[in-house]
């Protein structure tokens, strides 16, 4: 199966077989920021955007990328970086094996909810999961970053 | 102090943060045979015959390995030093499978698709035995797990598998049943803790190759690099020499990675067939065929005089190491003698245990090893004492914890030369409002809140065992390499211990490299765990520093051409004291690479003969709906003593997490098996771990004491952490709802249950 | 993991059901469930392209396409308005926000599943399936209707001026819940649905007009109407009294008006 779908900005085209999931395809691509967690959908480390959606690449199929837009951590390195050192400051990368997967749902929040509380992140952000922080740190390092780019500071 | 104490950003993070392709299988080579495990559907049967043919003729199919490929000399996947305490009992492929989920046949082929193929069309014939499941009637039960022959255990440790026992041992100190007669109130219950998983995001994973001289390359993620190189040349019947192990990023660990869970399959596929080979557990064979928590029942007999001293405790275990003993004659140790030092006017205690085979996957190390199973009983006793007496338990504690410079008889006689848990608690008591919440309030809709407590202490490294290597070169221009056989598996001791080194050498940290363990350059180091790498290989940055800088110094003074006694290094500089004459590091380090005979390095080793315990307090606060069961955690407090805290953006993160795997523990999480002893909590659908939902509010502080064998005066925190909040919840349910409940975790439906029963 | 030999994202509903009339053949929503069985699918009809993932809300009723996400239903205002974020509330525990990007209301409700949240929450509410060939039935009917190689194409929810609330238990915030309920009340008819008992849910309709004095009494019915078992989250017992519990809390929230 031939598809046709944009990565990180550019055209790409991809052989799959018809029931090829995303997950396997972008690490195939090159793209080893996406990580696998669980393989039942339950850990959010496979999250990359489909057309700016945080989406569990694992459960994607290949087939519905056709003509969209897939964004991976390769393609949001500069703002990885940003919000990754206030994740860094607080230690709250820790493993850092979930923290792409963990970033991605985080950059797709400050974009879709406008000022959220703090029950609305962890709301938001609650399938991706963690076993080193106890999230604490994460909190901080979200709030710290929000206020940054509301303040400029 | 410049960076010590500071909460600096770890030195791997930022190519954690931006997603780059640091572990192993993002650096595995792309032609590596793909392996797995074929596994046994039975708890116990024998292997009668392995059919695989057909399965040969899938195109791309490369090798079938049966027991009959395997050699047949038995040795321990613990990642412990040798003589191992855990009994030989494997072999990488037995006759004899020993739980759902044990290795039958190991699979290798060019694709995945391949060897999912081929493994459908392996045909294995087992003669189905009645395996043992109920680990309370596993000793001296008439069926055996372990009944061969070359069965070995290296360690006195009272194993003997002829009783399906792993470990047994009775210690004590001073008089018991005086002790006890002494005492008005005596509460005598038994508590039971379950086998967890470690759950870290990044599954088993190895890869293997045949480099050009001939050896045997293993990269894998490991806490015990070298003890990887050891167990594989025991396991694999090859010198160690002919083998070099790697660890690159490691996604957690936890102590799971403290067996050597995957190394042997793609290792053996590697000797066999000179190729690459690659094993990725998949999650569901790091829930169903792993090193998981050992699951303890434990006996507390406790006595309190009329005064409230508690003046005696009688503790005894029965552990479950499973069909392996990884783990299983250390972890159980650590129930009693990590949990009885809390108080510290005992006059008598004893302390036995068993640890059992039985046919379920093998236990190992998890956080905590033995001391979290023995925290939860002992602090659930203290508990249920102060309510006999009808006091307030943090009242009891306050009157018999353990205070600096006391002895610890149940803590093998060492001495408590720092301990702030006085502290700890004081200021636990003020973050909670103990004393405006404790015991109950009622919040006037079916829902109560309460508070709970708990004390906990674990060690620092194993006393005079755990080794820890370092070296120091110094390079041209005068930069520093920093290398040390110590695991990082994400908990920062890369960051860490190059903080010591930048402090000891007066430099910035940027001039110092830190590299990943690699057996064939790096010192040796036992390895990432006992809560071992601050305290033993932080010494040991230490020493090394001092060394290094008297050569330094030797070296100016030599290139400068006076004498060494003249000289003084400041970090930057040697400067001859009476002259003003100076050469700076940079141009010693460039000049120490032209004619000279000596290369400017130090490499020291530090083992301690102690194991000084770091001491916390947790705190838990809880909303109980009473018609319902159902626990919320509001609010969770925690004061910790490691000593100086080295980085404390870094340990504040340990405390936090381990709170939360604390809370995974004492509320839901659990390895359930079926009558069969098939593993139901296969996967995290169906093992939840904690979600950001789920933990409430997490709020730490340091009380720090000074440990004056530590560096900088640090002790550990990586394992202490977990031990709090099973107990502190239990002791909160308890108070909120009367329901006093010994068995974890704590569901809704325990509680509910419970609080029928008092009606 | 399931494996599929073939992949049709097809152009119409007839081309859909042309081809779901082979057995081996199976439509396929989000596939967050369809894709962790074991076994074979000979081709994976996608009906994605059909326009269907939208709610459209008139002045009678919501349409959703049977490919509307989980989180569209979540997110979506006049839904939440109209029935007190009752739908909100039985979608907001389901893993996380990614999995309810990709889970579609049709796979929840065409699946009949025990753990269901969605199903237990829109049979309380007046809801109807448009299934292509059999036209539209009443979801309480639907539930209850052996598996079949029609096309869900549309829910319908009816604005009956009904009011609703979903209640939950579970283990942990994400987990399948240990009991999951809804109750609607609509002109003194209360409304219950029991779901993850661990069964399917099924709905109890009240006889009685139900008060604040007699809440309990209903909710005591409706766990007596229903059967429950016992699996790793809860005994048949505990589920038993969560579903009094639950009921009741749900009955009196409404009654109290207590909405938000």
């Amino acid at each position: 199966m031939e598809i046709q779908f944009v990565l990180n900005g550019k055209k790409t085209s991809a052989d799959a077989a018809p029931g090829a999931m995303l997950y396997g395809l972008l690490r195939e691509k090159g793209c080893y920021s996406v990580k696998c967690g669980c393989e039942t959908t339950n850990c959010g480390l496979c999250t990359v955007w489909v057309d700016g959606v945080p989406t569990l690449s694992c459960a994607m199929p290949v087939a519905r990328v056709e003509g969209r837009e897939v964004t991976t951590m390769e393609g949001l390195q500069k703002e990885a970086e940003e919000f990754g050192s206030f994740l860094a400051a607080e230690g709250a990368e820790q493993c850092g094996f979930c923290s792409p997967g963990f970033i991605m749902n985080v950059l797709a929040m400050v974009r879709e909810l406008d000022n959220p509380s703090e029950d609305e992140i962890k709301e938001y952000l609650s399938g991706n999961l963690c076993r080193c922080t106890g999230y604490m740190g994460q909190l901080r390092a979200i709030q710290k970053y929000m206020k940054m780019k509301k303040e400029g500071v | 102090m410049k960076y010590v104490n500071q909460a600096l950003p770890k030195v791997d993070s930022k190519a954690l943060v931006t997603g780059k392709p640091v572990y192993t299988d993002d650096i595995a080579p792309k032609d590596c045979l793909v392996v797995k495990v074929l596994r046994s559907p039975y708890a116990h049967a024998l292997i009668q015959d392995i059919q695989y043919d057909t399965a040969m003729k899938v195109p791309g199919m490369v090798c079938v390995l049966t027991y009959k490929d395997c050699p047949n000399k038995r040795f321990t996947m613990a990642g412990q030093s040798y003589p191992e305490p855990s009994p030989y009992d494997r072999l990488i492929l037995d006759r004899r499978v020993r739980f759902v989920g044990d290795a039958a046949a190991i699979v290798a082929g060019e694709t995945e698709e391949a060897v999912d193929r081929a493994m459908k069309m392996i045909k294995v014939s087992y003669e189905v035995l009645e395996p043992v499941l109920d680990f309370r009637k596993a000793k001296d039960h008439s069926i055996l797990v372990h009944p061969e022959d070359n069965w070995k255990s290296l360690c006195p440790v009272g194993a003997d598998n002829q009783r399906n026992l792993c470990a047994s041992e009775t210690s004590g100190d001073g008089d018991l049943e005086a002790a006890f007669a002494k005492c008005k109130y005596i509460i005598e219950e038994t508590y039971h803790t379950k086998a967890n998983q470690q759950a870290m995001m990044e599954t088993f994973r190895t890869y293997t190759y045949m480099d050009t001289y001939g050896r045997l390359n293993v990269v894998s993620s490991t806490q015990v690099t070298f003890h990887v190189r050891r167990i594989l040349a025991t396991a694999l019947d090859i010198p160690k020499s002919k083998i070099r192990v790697v660890k690159p990023r490691i996604g957690g660990g936890f102590g799971a990675k403290q067996t050597v869970v995957t190394e042997v399959y793609p290792a053996l596929v590697t000797m066999k067939t000179g190729r690459a080979a690659k094993i990725v557990y998949t999650r569901e064979e790091s829930m169903i065929a792993s090193s998981p928590r050992h699951e303890m029942e434990i006996s507390v007999r406790m006595g309190a005089d009329e005064e409230g001293t508690i003046k005696a405790i009688d503790v005894y275990t029965l552990s479950n190491t499973g069909a392996f003993g990884e783990h299983g004659p250390t972890t159980v140790g650590l129930s009693g003698h990590k949990s009885i030092p809390l108080y510290g006017k005992v006059e008598a205690h004893r302390f036995a245990y068993d640890v059992v085979y039985t046919n379920v996957m093998s236990a190992g190390a998890y956080r905590g090893y033995g001391a979290t199973q023995g925290i939860f009983a002992v602090e659930s006793a203290v508990d249920e004492l102060a309510a006999k007496m009808n006091i307030d338990p943090v009242v009891l504690r306050e009157k018999n914890i353990v205070k600096e410079g006391q002895v610890m008889p149940a803590y093998y006689g060492e001495t408590a030369n720092s301990c702030a848990l006085d502290r700890c608690l004081v200021r636990a008591k003020e973050m909670i409002g103990w004393d405006e919440k404790y015991p109950v309030q009622d919040m006037g809709n079916g829902k109560v809140r309460s508070v709970g407590a708990a004390l906990a202490m674990q060690g620092s490294g194993i006393a005079g065992l755990d080794t820890g290597s370092v070296v120091i070169k110094v390079n041209d221009d005068g930069f520093y390499s920093l290398m040390i056989g110590a695991s990082d598996m994400g908990t920062g001791c890369d960051t860490i211990l190059a903080q010591m080194a930048a402090d000891c050498l007066d430099c910035e940290m940027d001039n110092i490299i830190v590299s990943g363990v690699d057996t064939d350059v790096s010192p040796y180091d036992c390895g990432s765990y006992a809560s071992s790498t601050t305290y033993v290989t932080g010494m040991a940055v230490v020493k090394t520093c001092a060394v290094l800088r008297e050569k330094i110094t030797a070296r100016g003074a030599e290139y400068l051409d006076v004498a060494v006694e003249e000289a003084e290094f400041d970090g930057k500089k040697v400067t001859h004291i009476p002259s003003g004459k100076e050469i700076s590091l940079k141009n010693i380090g460039n000049r120490v690479m032209c004619s000279s005979n000596t290369p400017l390095m130090a490499s020291e080793a530090s083992s301690s003969p102690v194991s000084p315990p770091p001491f916390m307090v947790g705190m838990a606060e809880i909303e109980l709906d009473r018609e319902t069961g159902k626990v919320e955690l509001l609010d969770y407090v925690a004061v910790v003593d490691c000593g100086t805290v080295v980085n404390p953006a870094l340990a504040r993160v340990q405390v936090e997490g381990g709170i939360a795997q604390g809370i995974g523990m004492a509320l839901y999480e659990d390895i359930v098996y079926n009558k069969d002893g098939k593993n139901f909590s296969n996967s995290f659908m169906q093992y939840k771990i904690p979600t950001r939902l789920d933990v409430g509010t997490v709020r730490v502080e340091f009380e720090s004491s000074y440990e004056p064998t530590g560096p900088f005066g640090a002790k550990s925190i990586g394992e202490i952490v977990i031990n709090t909040p099973s107990p502190a919840i239990a002791n909160a349910i308890y108070n909120a709802s009367r329901v006093r409940l010994r068995e974890l975790p704590m569901t809704s439906e325990k509680i509910y249950m419970g609080m029928q029963e008092n009606k | 993991m399931i494996t599929i030999n073939n992949y049709v994202k097809v152009k119409s509903l007839e081309e859909a059901f042309e081809l779901n009339q082979k057995k081996a053949n199976r439509i396929v929503g989000g596939m967050m469930w369809l894709r962790m069985s074991k076994g074979r699918m000979q081709t994976a009809i996608d009906l994605s392209e059909l326009g269907l993932d939208t709610i459209e809300e008139t002045e009678e009723e919501f349409k959703i396409g049977c490919m509307c996400t989980l989180r569209r239903l979540e997110l979506h205002e006049g839904l939440n308005r109209y029935f007190n974020q009752a739908v909100k509330d039985s979608v907001r525990h389901i893993v996380g926000t990614q999995f309810r990007n990709q889970a579609t209301v049709g796979g929840s409700i065409f699946g009949r599943f025990g753990f269901s949240d969605v199903l237990t929450c829109l049979l309380v509410l007046d809801t109807y399936v448009e299934l292509y060939k059999g036209g539209i039935v009443p979801l309480c009917e639907f539930v209850n209707m052996e598996r079949d190689s029609d096309i869900l194409v549309r829910l319908i929810i009816k604005k009956d001026g009904r009011k609703a609330v979903y209640l939950s238990e579970r283990m942990s915030s994400t987990d399948f819940p240990i009991l999951a309920c809804a109750v609607a009340v609509k002109k003194g008819t209360a409304y219950i649905s029991l779901g993850a008992r661990p069964m399917k849910a099924e709905l109890f309709v009240s006889g009685e007009r139900v008060t604040e004095e007699n809440a309990e009494v209903i909710a005591a019915k409706a766990a007596k109407a229903v059967s429950f078992s016992s699996n790793m989250r809860g005994s048949a017992e505990y589920r038993e009294h969560l579903a009094k519990v639950l009921a009741k809390r749900g009955l009196l929230t409404l009654l109290k008006g207590a909405c938000r």
